[in-house]
């Protein structure tokens, strides 16, 4: 089941989805986390963010809406608590990493350069903040930058986390294979809206938010399987995975490595039974190793 | 591991319009079950993904029973397929949730449970734990805060406190709040421990604040993990928060019942 992503080996190619899994640490009393291919944890900031009023959540039939603003504690508190934490587990660490500013973001990376984490995400995709996130992810002259930006800081693989709110996300993966990403994952959440028609307010304090959840594969599968056309950087593909068939159809779009979100509040342990299903769908079709799931749909 | 639960609805009622009692055969969790937690319940239709958080009403450990009552927020609804769901049908939950109420400080004082609407359901396991607790109902004042005359579970408290009803129709008791309620009767309280509504709750805490009396409060929030990963369900806090390093706390792990005088209302 082992994938090598960015010259990282995963033990097999089933993630956690930033934003979705906190650090782990809660998500361990239902998992073990060393089952997993990595952890990626909820995207930390030079400083502590407060995140967005309340309410952040919304659910949407087939998905949900959510605008939490990337509330993190900070890479201070991060380095000290979270990184040791999942340090105990044998599987990878990816640390998801937002800035309001493309110094912000340097910031970050600099600082975990010496710590023990495996790869690094880079959120410039996160409609939920008024600064820095989407702004950065939706023009392909500012994504090459940051990405140069914060692969000359850092020490361990870049991905590029895209966002899907692009007209031409070939466009966007190119940009940030220009400027020297190690891979690309997507698609982030999707800019939604809810309206409680009977008191006729928005849902969410935040008015809009990022759509996530099943509705949303069939947009992610597209997005995946163009990038990945677009570029030879390996891709990390997620957006609605609730099932090891789900898992399957990205790596056949392309992906060399799935993450999970939404699906972990509908089960706590929905990553290691997605990594069950996956392993079940290679039994039934005589697949041997996972690696010959990745690009193989039949043009 | 801790997991999900299977459990099979035993009983389903409706108590009052759009207010509904469920009882559900769920070993597990009622055997680790305390006032002021709650579970999380799974829907049957897998495009309504996120579980609904539902207050425990009460637990027997014994027969290994939940009881939960909820309001239904639309026939369209989550909670609206919740209550057509039949005895015997399954029902797939994780829980319990959360810190319930710290009832041990109570000690020997006077006790106010002050519940507001379906704030009120998790107040009769408070109010059976304190009554074993102290051996008597005498120096426990229940305080209950509804819209109109249909005073669900008010007649279930009687044995375990004194019941003081306030109505915002004045049908039942006091006509207007659970305050109005509480100063039309002169009641004074050593302690107290609330559910309910936020204007409720943000006005017992002023209550409490101004007589120095030591006051918890159960926060609701849109929740989604339910398990304290997502932080969606955050209350703002007065003090930055040793886990989240901001002035935020999450309602369903590290509450719901928190300190009145640590929440910002």
């Amino acid at each position: 089941m082992k994938v090598n992503l960015a010259g990282v080996t995963l033990k097999n190619p089933v993630m956690t989805a930033s934003g979705t899994f906190g650090s782990g640490q809660e998500f361990s009393e239902f998992v073990d986390l060393s089952r997993l291919g990595a952890v990626v944890t909820k995207g930390v900031a030079s400083h502590p963010w407060e995140g967005n009023p309340t309410p952040r959540v919304a659910e949407v039939y087939g998905g949900m809406l959510n605008a939490v603003g990337l509330q993190n504690p900070g890479i201070d508190r991060f380095c000290e608590r979270d990184i040791p934490f999942l340090s105990r587990f044998d599987t990878r660490i990816m640390v998801n990493v937002c800035g309001h500013t493309e110094e912000e973001y340097c910031e970050v990376v600099e600082r975990l350069a010496d710590e023990p984490v495996d790869l690094l995400e880079i959120n410039i995709s996160c409609p939920n903040v008024k600064e820095g996130g989407i702004a950065f992810g939706t023009d392909p002259k500012a994504v090459e930058s940051i990405t140069r930006a914060v692969r000359r800081h850092a020490k361990q693989p870049v991905i590029m986390k895209l966002s899907p709110n692009v007209t031409s996300i070939e466009d966007m993966a190119r940009a940030a294979e220009a400027g020297g990403a190690d891979g690309i994952s997507l698609i982030n959440t999707i800019t939604g809206m809810k309206i409680d028609v009977s008191r006729r307010k928005f849902v969410l304090a935040n008015k809009t938010g990022g759509m996530s959840g099943p509705a949303i594969k069939p947009v992610a599968v597209r997005m995946v399987y163009q990038a990945s056309h677009a570029v030879r950087i390996p891709v990390i593909g997620m957006g609605g995975i609730m099932t090891g068939e789900d898992a399957a159809e990205f790596m056949l779009a392309g992906a060399t490595a799935v993450s999970v979100g939404t699906a972990n509040f509908v089960d706590p342990a929905a990553t290691v039974r997605i990594l069950a299903e996956l392993e079940d769908y290679m039994r039934r079709t005589g697949t041997e190793d996972v690696n010959e799931l990745i690009g193989a749909v039949a043009e | 591991m801790r997991k999900k639960e299977e459990g099979t609805i035993l009983s389903q009622e409706e108590i009052c319009p759009g207010i509904f009692d469920l009882r559900v055969k769920a070993p597990n969790a009622a055997a680790a079950a305390s006032a002021g937690q709650f579970v999380d319940l799974y829907l049957q239709d897998p495009a309504r993904l996120l579980p609904r958080p539902i207050s425990i009403c009460s637990a027997d450990p014994t027969q290994g029973i939940l009881r939960l009552i909820y309001r239904v927020s639309g026939d369209k609804t989550g909670t609206g397929e919740l209550s057509r769901m039949k005895p015997g049908s399954a029902l797939s939950l994780l829980g319990p949730l959360g810190n319930g109420f710290p009832l041990t400080e109570a000690g020997d004082g006077h006790v106010f449970l002050v519940g507001g609407g379906v704030g009120i359901p998790p107040l009769l396991q408070a109010a059976g734990e304190l009554l074993d607790l102290r051996g008597r109902a005498e120096n426990t004042d229940i305080i209950l805060g509804y819209r109109d005359r249909n005073s669900f579970l008010a007649r279930e408290f009687e044995p375990l406190g004194r019941v003081v009803i306030a109505t915002e129709d004045g049908s039942v008791g006091t006509k207007g709040t659970v305050l109005d309620a509480i100063r039309a009767e002169k009641l004074h309280a050593d302690v107290i421990f609330a559910c309910g509504p936020k204007p409720m709750l943000a006005a017992l805490a002023r209550y409490a604040q101004e007589r120095e009396i030591p006051c918890w409060v159960s926060m609701e929030e849109r929740m989604a993990c339910g398990i304290g990963a997502c932080l969606a369900c955050v209350c703002r806090t007065k003090e930055t928060d040793g886990h989240s390093n901001v002035k935020n706390r999450r309602v369903c792990k590290d509450g719901p019942v928190f300190r009145a005088d640590e929440i910002e209302f």
